[in-house]
């Protein structure tokens, strides 16, 4: 099994769903002057949209930051959207959008803090996948 | 922020001065996503209005007026209200933008009445609106809230219930016609709305848990009870509601099941956790499609087909991507 890493804003749905989980992820700062966590081992991305109507903005820009960087994002292996389905055709963008840039599957999608059938679904997905990923970078 | 104490200076609005970075955010997602009624072609509706029996047409004007009411609440008291506990200037300009856009979404459902039915069917379901008696019931609770001297992160808790559970016994309906191909103009615009309400309930939300962490652990706890009780109170009004509006066309048991994944949502964008039970919350998929129309699905996990294609192409041209 190996990692992930996480954004979760102030309104901390997302770090919610991280903590029901159980399991270990890096939290990527809110704020631009915080040291950015640096995985050492392969992990899967957990991040919220916040995409205006046009789709515009989804990915948020401390995530981006994070990606930039090639060491980083040469460990990514997936993505998990966050989100809210009443966003309509935006629902879960940004992990449609770091899957495109970093060419990785998108796993699944949550809505807000998730819920229990969420983090079910999820750990055990997340565990198949582990199995069957080439965890050499 | 209300300033008034005697001596100290007007204060002007300074937007590069900020104490929370989510108000600029909120603020410019709004202001991107405002709209009007007339962008939206309802009247490529009527045929389909037409196809609707007497009765279907009578339940959607009414369910109209209900989400009416609740937008007029809104923008009248509810927004004005929370302006009044603001903590920070820009809060108070973002409370003033939602505000305004119930003013929006109330002028909507006139929009869609004047396009689609007779002045004297709506006439009557506005009259229906006043009486009927589990409608005035959550009306009233909230109001209640909303009254001076109430505490503002009730206030908050009453507002979010309203944005982000309240409304749904009424969406329910345009999605349902919408996954039968009906009234899909319609759903359009209440899409735009849900939208809207969708930023709504979180900001006000974030705004709610900002101020919890300031009060002790005892207070913390005397909110969440608060929330939980008013919640149930709710939920009994729109349980009744649901029932009196949908067991014509024996729809109630599904509305039901969309309150209740409404209801958990709702306590989320306050910080708590989920009420209702996974069982209790098996929404149509249908109406799930309805709502994220072009969102398209392929997720891996949930094993809903084709795993490894990337999503057509998406908004990948921010600038600030360095690859
Ligand atoms: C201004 C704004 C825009 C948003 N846009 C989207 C969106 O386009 N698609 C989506 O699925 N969720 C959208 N959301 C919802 C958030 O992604 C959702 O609330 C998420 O749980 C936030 O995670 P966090 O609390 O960990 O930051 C938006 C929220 C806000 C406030
Ligand atoms: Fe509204
Ligand atoms: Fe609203």
């Amino acid at each position: 099994m190996s990692g992930l890493v996480f954004y979760s804003s102030g309104s901390g749905n997302t770090a919610r769903f991280v903590a029901t989980l159980g399991l270990p992820g890096l939290r990527i700062p809110i704020r631009q002057d915080d040291p950015m966590p640096r995985p050492d081992a392969p992990y899967v991305m957990i991040c919220p949209t916040y995409a205006d109507g046009t789709g515009a903005g989804a990915v948020p820009k401390q995530v981006i930051r994070f990606l930039n960087d090639p060491a980083r994002r040469a460990l990514i292996r997936g993505v998990i959207g966050a989100g809210n389905r009443n966003f309509g055709p935006t629902f879960g963008l940004a992990a449609r959008i770091i899957a495109e840039k970093c060419q990785v599957p998108m796993l699944d999608r949550f809505e807000l803090a998730g819920t229990e059938t969420d983090t079910a679904r999820i750990r055990n997905g997340l565990e198949q996948f582990w199995g069957m990923t080439c965890l050499t970078p | 922020m209300k300033d008034h104490v005697m001596g100290a200076p007007a204060r002007a609005i300074n937007w590069n001065r900020l104490q929370d970075e989510k108000d600029l955010e909120v603020w410019n997602r709004l202001t991107v996503n405002f709209w009007l009624p007339e962008k939206v072609p309802l009247s490529n509706d009527v045929q389909s209005w037409a196809t609707l029996r007497p009765e279907e047409r009578e339940l959607t004007i009414r369910v109209f007026t209900g989400l009416t009411l609740l937008d007029t609440i809104q923008n009248t008291v509810g927004a004005p209200v929370l302006m009044q506990d603001a903590v920070t200037p820009h809060e108070e300009a973002v409370l003033s933008n939602i505000a305004f856009m119930e003013a929006v979404h109330a002028r909507s459902y006139s929009s869609i009445f004047s396009t689609l039915c007779s002045t004297r069917e709506v006439d009557e379901a506005f009259r229906w609106s006043e009486e009927n008696q589990h409608l005035q019931q959550k009306a009233r609770l909230i109001l209640n809230e909303y009254e001076v001297g109430t505490d503002p992160l009730k206030r908050k808790i009453a507002s979010v219930f309203l944005e982000s559970f309240l409304f749904y016994s009424g969406f329910y309906l345009p999605m349902h016609w919408s996954s039968r191909a009906k009234l899909t103009n319609t759903a359009d615009l209440i899409r735009l709305i849900i939208r809207d309400e969708a930023v709504h309930g979180y900001y006000i939300g974030y705004k709610f848990q900002r101020a919890m962490e300031k009060l002790d652990e005892a207070k913390r706890n005397e909110m969440k009870d608060f929330a939980f009780a008013l919640m149930f109170d709710l939920y009994e009004i729109e349980a009744h509601y649901a029932e009196e509006l949908y067991d014509g066309i024996g729809l109630t048991e599904e509305v039901k099941a969309f309150l209740h994944y409404n209801a958990n949502k709702a306590l989320q964008n306050l910080g708590f956790e989920a009420l209702f039970p996974p069982a209790a919350c098996e929404v149509n998929p249908a109406i799930l499609s309805a709502l994220s129309t072009d969102s398209e699905n392929h997720d891996f996990f949930s094993g809903s087909g084709s795993s490894y294609v990337i999503g057509k192409a998406v908004a990948t041209e921010d600038e600030d991507w360095d690859f």
